[in-house]
This record gives structure tokens, C-alpha cells and sequence, in this order.
């Protein structure tokens, strides 16, 4: 109930903190327009000068840029595919009452504890290298020539190291919506007769719709900017076989330290991002709504 | 309200200032290599003998501090006193005057005995622009015992042809051991190091005098098919993404009968804790092609005084303490001579104390001094640089080609076409960059 001068007063009074939140947002936003119409080269700094969309156009029209896009979006969707077919059977078991279950819990979520770069540089070394690494003895065990994978199939070398990173975010929503889960329902479903196959159909998986959503945006958004795993493991390499967006932007401008070419690429990316965000969010985002 | 406000603050500082007023810190920055850690541990020494400086570090590895340094310097942010930067940078910032001529190194310092090949890196316009912290150069490094079983003796100054003949015939692929491990990982300082070095020595170049990029030219070609076919042959699997610390490993722990790499490694590979092969490596000159041009490459870390600084006399005694042959001595006294910065100095490869543990000293030196910065190649180029071109767009360039030629190694591109590539991309990039029309 409040009055006409409330209001006004009310408004007044949050008015600095909006300024402030759309200063925080914009400026930025506004340097990185004004950079991308710039031939600025921080190595030459004297002499920069207004190009107006030229490096929009340079690096759009990199030959490198196609591909890129296209990793870009096979990373994401393997990543995604991988850790929610992975993730809900991994959170039915881990709902299960088994002996030392917090423990077996921990493990499963530990590898999201393990910064990017470090996880690269293990499986790089430890795991997959043809030579030492501990697929290679398995592979050279049962008689089986080991596979190079960051040389024959780099890509999906780095989706793997990637997915294994990324698993235990999904596992970790997932299984907490399973808790969430009327268990009257499923004591009923039992009683019903009906198989644990029927039951994980038509009551554990709509269930799980809503939480999948999350993960599905949540990952979207940082699978996109994947970046250490592939500096760390092939450098976008060879050629271009695992060169993503986020990669391309590095070493087209910031290798250069051409701040408008750089700024011009990472509105593109913005871009890219907000186009896949838009068609995420009407496909699986209705889940949301209901 | 302003003048009070400004009076205060000037009270402030002044009161601030008052007790340390003779006191200035310098702040350096610096790469995280074993040799720079170990001054950070011995800077005590230096501010005992300048009780008015003292000294802040910011020690970052390869790439951040590049980064950090190069947009501080332009910029003019004016964070570091004392910067830390590579034989790439020395001759583009002294162009663009970002760095300070070091002509006040004391009399002490003795400019003259630094190595020649290194001196020129340094310099521009014969002016000193930064003072080498260690130095190094390319080289074989292999296997005696396994040349041994072999019956082969590797010579001096080998040739590519007997390097390639070696490694296919020391290849034991059912015994994990490959014939030469050379870097593949793609990167203007990875692959792009040892392969532009390698081209050099085959009469390949960059760029002709007009900065027209030479991909499309006989000795790339050359170069390119020679090192694909010889690691396809003799290489270990998965060459595409080694770099220098993977080579090392597989060095260290047998995997290679040769090995081309830095000079700085000889020491690694010769040191018992971490090689498991260390009583057995052999040392040679970079391969040759008979064009008067081995496949050697010239690197130094460097202590360097960005234009305007205020504290440049400071700065100056640091830098001087930190590349003085005192320096050397005093890591040699607490450390052992092995552990000295090496590849600066003429002096310190005619100390028999450090020939007695360095058994590659002696081709260290030559191999620097085998490298001209200054005409790198056979035929006559435009820019400064042996396995790089010292221009501020080489970064860029250098990784991009690097990607295709790792395409080409991993076998998911042509030689060929990755030659084609890589030329129309160095093409599009230097008319961006106004090179060439």
C-alpha cells in the first residue's frame, strides 16, 4: 500500500545502485564495441586508427573460422551428450544405499576439483600419451596397437578429458534431484507392478527434466569457452583439428596483442554464444516453464 | 573542500615518505626457469651490498610473463623496473625505444666478454639494450651406447643425411626406442623453433627482402618433407603434440636414440637424478645440409630497463650484479659449478673448473657461435632473428603455420598443403599488417 511519494522516494533511493549495476555492465560492453572498430596493435601503439568493421570482416573471414565454429559446436554437443547419458545412470547408483557410500560420492565428484590445466597435462601424459601412458600398457598388453589419440583422433581426445572433467557436475544435480523424488510414488509404482525399467521411464525421467535443463544451459555456457585443455594438449592441433572459438580468438589477437582485432572476436563469440543460448532455451528451456 | 583535501594529501605523503626516503624498490619481473629462481634466492647478497635498494619480485611462467611485460611496455603502465624478456623482443622494443641503452653497466661489467653471437642478439645499432641472463643454442644430444651397438660413430658435424640414416637404423619400435625425438607441438616457440632452425640449414627462408613469405619455395618444401618422412620413419608415435618438456621425458627415460634440441637440456640429460640415461649422452653440432648453415638456433633470457623508469640507476646495479661474472662465481659457490647460468660469458667456457662438469660445454659454445642473428639464413633476409623473424607479428604468424605443419607431421594434412596454407596465411597477415601490398 505504499504512496505515490513512497514510490518515487523508493525509486530514488535505488536508483544509484542501478546506475552502478548498468555502469558495471556497459562500460565494459561499450570499450569493447568502440576497440573492435580499431587497428590497435598494442606493439604499436602510436598508431592506431578507426577501421570502422574491418576487423569484424578479418575475422570472420579467417579460413580457420569455419572449422572453429564447427569444434566449437561438436565439443559442446559431445560434452553434453556424453555427461547427461553418463550422469543419470552414474546418479541412480549413486542413490542406491551402498557401504561407504560419501566416500564412493567423493570420488565421483572429485574430478571437477581438478583445475583444467592440471587434468589436461595428466591425461595428456599419464593416460593417453602412445608411448608411456597407461592406455598405451594396456593396449600393448592385450596385444593391441595403443592409439595416438592426440594425433589420429584429437578431437575426441580432447572431449573425453573434457566430458571426464564436466561428468560430475551432471552426476552431482542430478543426483541431488533424485533425493528430491516422492518415494511414496515410487513404493506405489512397486506395488503396482511395475518394472524398475517403467518406473525410470515414466517417473524417475520426467522427474529429472527439469535438472537436466540446468545442466544442459550451465555447461553450455562453459563448454564454449573450453580453452585450457586444448592449449594444454595439442595447441589447436594438428592443423586446425581441435581449434574451437575460444582457441581462435587467443591466437588470432592475443598472441598479436591486437586489442580491435581480439575485441572484434570476442563480440563474435558473445554472439555465437547468445544464438546457441537462444535455440537452447526455446528447445529445452520450456521444461523450465512448466 | 579541493585544497583541503589536496593539502592532506599532501601531508600524507610526506609524512609516508619521510622514513624511507632513501630507500628504492625495484620491482622485477621474471620468467620461472630454474636459473631465475635461484637469483630470486640469492638476491640477500645483492641488497647487503645496497642496503638503500630493495627489490620485489613478480615471477611468472613463459607466456603470462610475456604478456604481463609486453602490455605494461606498451602501455606505459610503468609496473616493472626490471624486465625479463626473450632475444624476440630485444631488437622490436629497442626499435620502438621502449628499453633503455644499458651504457652504465659499471666498470666492472666487461661488455667485451660476453659471447659475440649473443652480444649482437642484444643489441641495436651497436648499443647494449639488455644484459643475457643465460644463453643457449640448438644440438644432438644422443645415445653412445646405443651408436655403440650400432656401429655407428657420430661424427662432429653430422649432415642431415647421417642424422636420417642414424635414426632409421637405431629405431627399435617392438623395444620402445625411436630413432629422434624433435618437437611437433604446435607453437611459434615449439615446433616453429626447431623447424625454422632446421630450414635454415637447408637454404629455406621466412621472408625475401620484399617480406614476401617463402612457403611456396624448393627449400620449404625440402624442409618439410625431410622432417615428416624422417619422424614418420623414426619418431615416436604422437610427435604432433611433443614439445621440449615431453621430449626430455622421453629422453630421460630411453625412449630416443637422438634428440635436437636447446642446449640448456644437456645439463638435464646428463644429471643422474632425473635421466636415466645420463652416463650414456653424446653431444654434436645441429645437422647440416652442406649449405654452410647448420640447423642451430639462438635463444637468451635477458634483464632489460623499460624507457622511463625512474629508478634506472637502481635498476642498473641490479642488472649489473645479476649478469656479472661475480654472479657466476657466487652461484658456483654455493651451488656447484653445473648449476651456473650458462651460455653468456667467454670467460666462463675457459674455466676448467666448469669444463670439468660440463662435458657439453664445448659444443655449446660452438653451437652459439655457429648461430648469426644477423644473417640467419643462406640467402639474404629482411628481419633479425635465427628461429624467428623479430617482428611484433611473428607470434601470431609463427603459431598459426606451426598448426599446419603439426597437421602435416600427425598426417591429417599434406606437406603440400600445409605449405599452402601456411603461405596464405603469413600472406594474408602481413598485408594486414602493411607489409606488402
Amino acid at each position: 500500500m505504499a504512496t505515490e511519494q513512497t514510490q518515487v522516494l523508493g525509486r530514488a533511493l535505488l536508483t544509484p545502485a542501478v546506475a552502478l549495476l548498468f555502469i558495471w555492465m556497459i562500460v565494459p560492453l561499450a570499450m569493447t564495441i568502440y576497440f573492435s572498430t580499431l587497428h590497435y596493435s598494442l606493439l604499436d601503439a602510436e598508431t592506431w586508427s578507426f577501421v570502422g568493421l574491418e576487423n569484424f570482416r578479418y575475422f570472420l573471414t579467417d579460413p580457420a573460422f569455419l572449422t572453429a565454429l564447427r569444434n566449437t559446436l561438436v565439443l559442446v554437443g559431445s560434452v553434453l551428450a556424453i555427461t547427461i547419458l553418463l550422469g543419470t545412470p552414474l546418479a541412480l547408483l549413486l542413490d542406491q544405499q551402498v557401504v561407504g557410500r560419501s566416500v564412493v560420492r567423493l570420488m565421483v565428484i572429485a574430478p571437477f576439483f581438478v583445475m583444467p590445466t592440471v587434468s589436461a597435462l595428466v591425461w595428456k601424459n599419464l593416460l593417453m600419451h602412445p608411448v608411456s601412458g597407461l592406455f598405451a600398457w594396456i593396449a600393448t598388453l592385450v596385444g593391441a596397437t595403443p592409439i595416438d589419440w592426440f594425433n589420429d583422433v584429437p578431437l575426441l581426445a580432447v572431449i573425453l578429458i573434457v566430458a571426464w572433467q564436466w561428468l560430475p557436475f551432471a552426476t552431482l544435480i542430478l543426483l541431488t534431484a533424485l533425493q528430491s523424488q516422492d518415494e511414496e510414488q515410487k513404493e506405489a509404482a512397486e506395488m503396482d507392478g511395475a518394472s524398475a525399467v517403467s518406473t525410470f521411464i515414466y517417473l524417475t525421467l520426467p522427474h529429472l527434466a527439469r535438472p537436466i535443463t540446468v545442466v544442459i544451459l550451465i555447461e553450455t555456457i562453459f563448454l564454449l569457452t573450453v580453452f585450457a585443455e586444448i592449449f594444454v594438449t595439442t595447441g589447436g592441433g594438428p592443423g586446425l583439428a581441435t581449434t574451437n572459438i575460444a582457441f581462435l580468438i587467443y591466437q588470432q589477437a592475443l598472441v598479436q596483442y591486437d586489442v580491435g582485432n581480439a575485441s572484434a572476436g570476442g563480440l563474435v563469440a558473445v554472439v555465437i554464444a547468445n544464438i546457441v543460448a537462444f535455440f537452447l532455451v526455446r528447445i529445452v528451456g520450456r521444461n523450465l516453464e512448466a | 573542500m579541493k585544497h583541503v583535501l589536496s593539502a592532506l594529501l599532501g601531508a600524507a605523503t610526506l609524512l609516508g615518505s619521510a622514513p624511507s626516503i632513501a630507500q628504492t624498490t625495484l620491482t622485477i619481473a621474471t620468467v620461472n626457469n630454474s636459473d631465475m629462481i635461484r637469483m630470486q634466492a640469492l638476491t640477500n647478497e645483492f641488497t647487503a651490498k645496497n642496503p638503500d635498494i630493495t627489490v620485489k619480485w613478480v615471477t611468472l611462467e613463459e607466456n603470462v610473463l610475456r604478456q604481463r611485460v609486453t602490455t605494461d611496455i606498451a602501455t606505459k603502465g610503468g609496473q616493472f623496473d626490471v624486465l625479463t624478456i626473450g632475444t624476440y623482443e630485444v631488437p622490436i622494443w629497442a626499435k620502438k625505444n621502449w628499453l633503455i641503452p644499458l651504457d652504465n653497466l659499471g666498470p666492472d661489467y666487461d661488455t667485451a666478454d660476453l659471447l659475440p653471437k649473443i652480444r649482437d642478439a642484444v643489441s641495436a645499432s651497436g648499443k647494449l639494450y639488455a644484459a643475457p641472463f643465460y644463453g643457449e643454442s640448438s644440438m644432438v644430444m644422443y645415445r653412445t651406447d646405443l651408436f655403440q651397438k650400432a656401429g655407428l660413430t657420430m661424427p662432429e658435424k653430422p649432415t642431415w643425411d647421417f642424422v636420417i640414416e642414424a635414426a632409421k637404423k637405431l629405431t627399435d619400435k617392438s623395444d620402445g626406442v625411436y630413432g629422434i625425438c624433435l618437437r611437433g607441438k604446435a607453437g611459434w616457440g615449439e615446433n616453429m623453433a626447431f623447424l625454422t632452425a632446421m630450414s635454415n640449414s637447408f637454404g629455406a627462408r621466412w621472408f625475401d627482402e620484399k617480406w614476401q613469405p617463402q612457403f611456396d619455395k624448393p627449400e620449404w618444401k625440402k624442409t618439410l618433407s625431410t622432417y615428416v618422412d624422417l619422424m614418420k620413419a623414426a619418431g615416436p608415435p604422437g610427435a604432433s603434440s611433443n614439445g621440449f618438456n615431453e621430449n626430455l621425458a622421453l629422453f630421460n627415460s630411453g625412449k630416443c636414440a637422438m634428440w635436437i634440441d636447446a642446449t640448456v637440456a644437456a645439463s638435464m640429460v646428463t644429471n643422474p637424478k632425473d635421466s636415466r640415461v645420463a652416463d650414456k649422452v653424446g653431444f654434436a653440432l645441429a645437422p647440416n645440409a652442406g649449405l654452410g648453415k647448420n640447423a642451430n638456433w639462438l635463444w637468451a633470457w635477458n634483464l632489460a630497463i623499460p624507457a622511463g623508469s625512474k629508478k634506472t640507476a637502481a635498476a642498473e646495479k641490479f642488472i649489473a650484479w645479476a649478469t656479472s661474472k661475480d654472479y657466476t662465481k657466487l652461484v658456483a659457490s654455493k651451488e656447484g659449478w653445473a648449476n651456473v647460468p650458462p651460455g653468456t660469458r667467454t670467460s666462463l667456457y675457459q674455466n676448467p673448473e666448469y669444463l670439468k662438469v660440463a662435458p657439453f660445454a664445448k659444443l655449446t659454445l660452438a653451437s652459439i657461435d655457429a648461430a648469426d642473428p644477423n644473417k640467419p639464413t643462406v640467402q639474404p633476409v629482411p628481419y633479425v632473428g635465427v628461429q624467428y623473424a623479430a617482428i611484433p607479428e611473428f607470434q601470431g604468424i609463427g603459431t598459426s603455420v606451426g598448426q599446419q605443419f603439426s597437421a602435416a607431421l600427425a598426417g591429417s594434412s599434406t606437406v603440400d598443403a600445409a605449405l599452402a596454407a601456411a603461405q596464405s596465411a603469413t600472406e594474408r597477415e602481413m598485408k594486414r599488417a602493411g607489409y606488402i601490398k
